[in-house]
C-alpha cells in the first residue's frame, strides 16, 4: 500500500505497477462477466448497478445520518445527549427489518406470495409492528430501570 | 472566498464528517468479517450454480454464455442428501445476516467517496473506479437476492443470469479490494489488540506516546477518522454491538425457515417462515401451488393422466394404477429451495427412477429429461444426471408421509432426488425421456 508514496514524481502519477496489474486483472474478469451481465436489458442493469451505489451513498446514508443527528440534537437540547441511544437503537433495528423485508411487510407481493406458496401474506406488517413495539418497549424499560437505579444510588451517596 | 467556505462545509471537506466512531479500526473489523462472509457467500453461490447441473442440458442452463465462468462445474452428487439444503440455507441466511455488516462497512468509508483530489495517480483513479464495481456489485447482489426470495421480481431480467454474472463482476472487484486492503486491515486489527490500547473506548487513532514505542513509530495517520470529531454519543464498542445485534436479529428471524414446526415459526418476517401451509401429511412448504402453475384436475385425474416413459426400447404409457403395481420404495428426503428455505425430511413413496429406466431398456441408468404438465415456469422441463437417476433413493413419488400426494405437492406424480435443488424435483410429471437429454 505504502509503495504509492515513492518520491519520484513520475512514479506518483502512475502509482504502484503491481497494483496497476492487479486492477487490470480485476477489470478484465469484471469485463468478461460484465458483457454477459449486460447482454439483456443493458440500460436497466447499468441503472440498477450504478443506481444502487448512488442511492445508497447519496440518499440512504444522508437520510439515516440526518435522522440520527436530529435525534441526538433533540436530546441535546434537553441536555441529555446520552439518552439518544434509547431511541436510535430500536429505531435502527426496526428500520433495518423494514429495509430488508419491505416487499412482504408493505404487501406489494402479497397476491403472488399467497397464490404461489399457499401461505398467508397478511401477518408480515403486524409482526413487524409487534417487533418494533417490543424493541421500543424493551428500550423504554431498560431506560426506566437504569434511571431508577441511578436516582436510588444518588441519595444514598449523599449521606 | 464564498466558494471556499461552501466547500469547507460540503461533504468534500474532511471536517464535514464528524462521527467519532469512524476510523480504520471500525472499518478493519467489519472488513475482516465481510472478507470471510462474502467469500463463503460466493462459494455457496457457485455450489448452488453447480447443483443445477447447467452443463447437462439446455433446460437446466439459464446462463448459456457462461464460458470460462463455469470452469469448476462438476456432477452434483446425491450424497449427503441434505447437501443443497445446507449450502443454500447458508447462502441465503448468511447473506441476510451480513446486511448490517455491509451497511456499516459502507457507512464507515462514505467520506472517502468525497476525497479530493478525485485521483492522485492512474492507479488511484482505477482503484476508485473499481470501488464503484465493488459497492455497486455488493448492493446489486444483496438487493437482487433479497428481492428474489420475497418473490418481488422487479429487477431488470431473469434472476439467474443477473445474480450469477453480477456475482462475478462483484467478485472481481472484491478480490482486488481484498488483496489491496487485507494487509492494512489486519495490521489495524493487531494494533487494536495491542496492550497500550486497552478498553476499546478510544475514539482517536493516536497512540499514547511513550507506550509501545515500536508500534507508535509505525502508526500511520488514520485516514478514516474524523479530523474534528463530535462528542461521542456511543463508544466504538457500542457501535460494534449495534451492528452485531442487528445481524443477530436478522439471523434469529430468518434461520428458522430451514426447519419445520416450532423453529419455522421463529422466522417472523422471512418468506416461508411462520406457520406451515395447512396440516396433515401435505402440510409442508410449497414452492409453487397447482393453481399458480395452472394445473387443472381435468389433466391429473385417474382417467386422463398417463405417464409417458421413453427409452432405448421405445415408449411405455403408464396409468397411476400401473405405477402402483410396480415395486414401491420409500425414501426420507428434504425439499430445499434456491430461495434458501427448506423442509425437514419428508417420507416419500413411489417407483424408483432406475426401475422406470429399466422398463424402457436401460439397465444402467442414463440421464433423464423430465417434463411437467406445467405450461410456464423456468423449470417445467428439467434434466437429471445419470448418478441422480441411479441413486436408489431417487423416486417418482406417488405418496408423501403415508398419503397420496396433494395437488400442490405434485399429484399425480413427482420426482424426488437426494441433494438436488427443489426445482429439479419436478412436480406433475407427465413424461420421462431416458437418454433423451438435449
Amino acid at each position: 500500500m505504502r509503495t504509492r508514496g515513492l518520491p519520484l514524481p513520475r512514479a506518483v502519477a502512475l502509482g504502484s505497477p503491481l497494483q496497476l496489474l492487479l486492477l487490470a486483472c480485476s477489470f478484465a474478469l469484471a469485463g468478461y462477466a460484465g458483457t454477459r451481465l449486460l447482454a439483456g436489458d443493458w440500460f436497466g442493469i447499468v441503472l440498477w448497478f450504478v443506481g444502487a451505489a448512488l442511492l445508497h451513498d447519496l440518499v440512504l446514508v444522508p437520510l439515516y445520518g440526518g435522522l440520527d443527528r436530529a435525534a441526538v440534537r433533540a436530546f441535546g437540547t434537553l441536555g441529555r445527549r446520552e439518552w439518544a441511544g434509547y431511541v436510535r437503537v430500536p429505531a435502527a433495528l426496526s428500520g433495518l427489518l423494514l429495509l430488508v423485508w419491505f416487499p412482504l411487510i408493505g404487501g406489494r407481493v402479497a397476491d403472488r406470495y399467497r397464490s404461489a406458496t399457499a401461505l398467508s401474506a397478511d401477518g408480515f406488517l403486524g409482526r413487524w409492528l409487534l417487533i418494533t413495539a417490543v424493541l421500543f418497549g424493551g428500550s423504554a424499560l431498560l431506560f426506566l430501570w437504569r434511571l431508577r437505579r441511578a436516582t436510588k444510588r444518588r441519595p444514598s451517596a449523599d449521606h | 472566498m464564498a466558494r471556499t467556505s461552501l466547500l469547507a462545509r460540503s461533504p468534500f471537506a474532511p471536517s464535514f464528517w464528524r462521527s467519532p466512531v469512524r476510523g480504520t479500526r471500525f472499518t478493519a473489523l467489519l472488513g475482516v468479517v465481510l472478507l470471510g462472509g462474502i467469500t463463503l457467500l460466493f462459494v455457496t453461490g457457485l455450489l448452488s450454480y453447480a447443483a443445477y447441473n447447467p452443463n447437462l442440458a439446455a433446460v437446466n442452463d439459464k446462463t448459456p454464455d457462461k464460458g470460462i465462468l463455469g470452469f469448476y462445474l462438476f456432477d452434483w452428487p446425491t450424497d449427503p442428501p441434505w447437501l443443497y439444503r445446507l449450502t443454500q440455507g447458508v447462502h441465503v441466511t448468511l447473506g441476510v445476516t451480513l446486511i448490517p455488516v455491509l451497511l456499516a462497512k459502507l457507512w464507515s468509508v462514505v467520506p472517502k467517496l468525497f476525497t479530493l483530489p478525485p485521483a492522485r495517480s492512474l492507479t488511484h483513479a482505477l482503484e476508485r473506479l473499481s470501488l464503484l464495481l465493488l459497492v455497486g456489485g455488493a448492493l446489486f447482489e444483496f438487493t437482487t437476492g433479497v428481492l428474489n426470495i420475497q418473490l418481488d421480481y422487479v429487477f431488470p431480467g431473469s434472476f439467474y443470469p443477473l445474480h450469477f454474472y453480477g456475482a462475478w463482476v462483484f467478485f472481481a472487484a472484491f478480490l482486488a479490494h481484498a488483496i489491496l486492503r487485507t494487509p492494512t486491515a489486519l495490521r489495524n486489527l493487531r494494533r487494536m489488540r495491542a496492550p497500550s490500547q486497552e478498553g476499546g473506548e478510544e475514539h482517536g487513532e493516536h497512540g499514547k506516546p511513550g507506550e509501545g514505542a515500536t508500534r507508535v513509530a509505525r502508526d500511520e495517520p488514520d485516514e478514516l477518522a474524523a479530523p474534528e470529531p463530535a462528542d461521542p454519543t456511543v463508544s466504538r464498542r457500542g457501535a460494534f454491538g449495534l451492528v452485531g445485534g442487528a445481524s443477530l436479529l436478522l439471523f434469529a428471524t430468518t434461520a428458522g425457515r430451514s426447519f419445520d414446526g416450532p423453529l419455522r415459526r421463529t422466522a417472523l418476517l422471512a418468506p416461508h417462515g411462520g406457520a406451515e401451509p395447512g396440516s396433515g401429511p401435505g402440510g409442508f412448504q410449497i414452492n409453487k401451488t397447482a393453481a399458480y402453475a395452472g394445473i387443472s384436475t381435468a389433466e391429473t385425474d385417474e382417467e386422463a393422466w398417463r405417464l409417458v416413459v421413453t427409452g432405448r426400447t421405445g415408449t411405455v404409457r403408464l396409468t397411476r394404477a400401473a405405477l402402483r403395481a410396480m415395486p414401491q420404495h420409500s425414501s426420507a428426503l428434504p425439499i430445499a429451495c434456491v430461495e434458501g428455505w427448506s423442509t425437514s425430511d419428508q417420507w416419500w413413496r413411489g417407483v424408483r427412477l432406475r426401475d422406470l429406466a429399466a422398463l424402457v431398456g436401460h439397465e444402467d441408468a442414463p440421464d433423464v429429461f423430465v417434463e411437467s404438465l406445467q405450461r410456464r415456469g423456468a423449470f417445467r422441463h428439467a434434466a437429471l444426471r445419470s448418478n441422480q437417476v441411479a441413486d436408489p433413493r431417487s423416486l417418482l413419488a406417488l405418496d408423501v408421509n403415508g398419503e397420496e400426494l396433494t395437488p400442490d405437492h405434485g399429484h399425480p406424480a413427482r420426482v424426488i432426488v437426494p441433494g438436488a435443488p427443489g426445482v429439479l424435483n419436478t412436480k406433475w410429471v407427465t413424461r420421462l425421456s431416458f437418454g433423451g437429454v438435449k
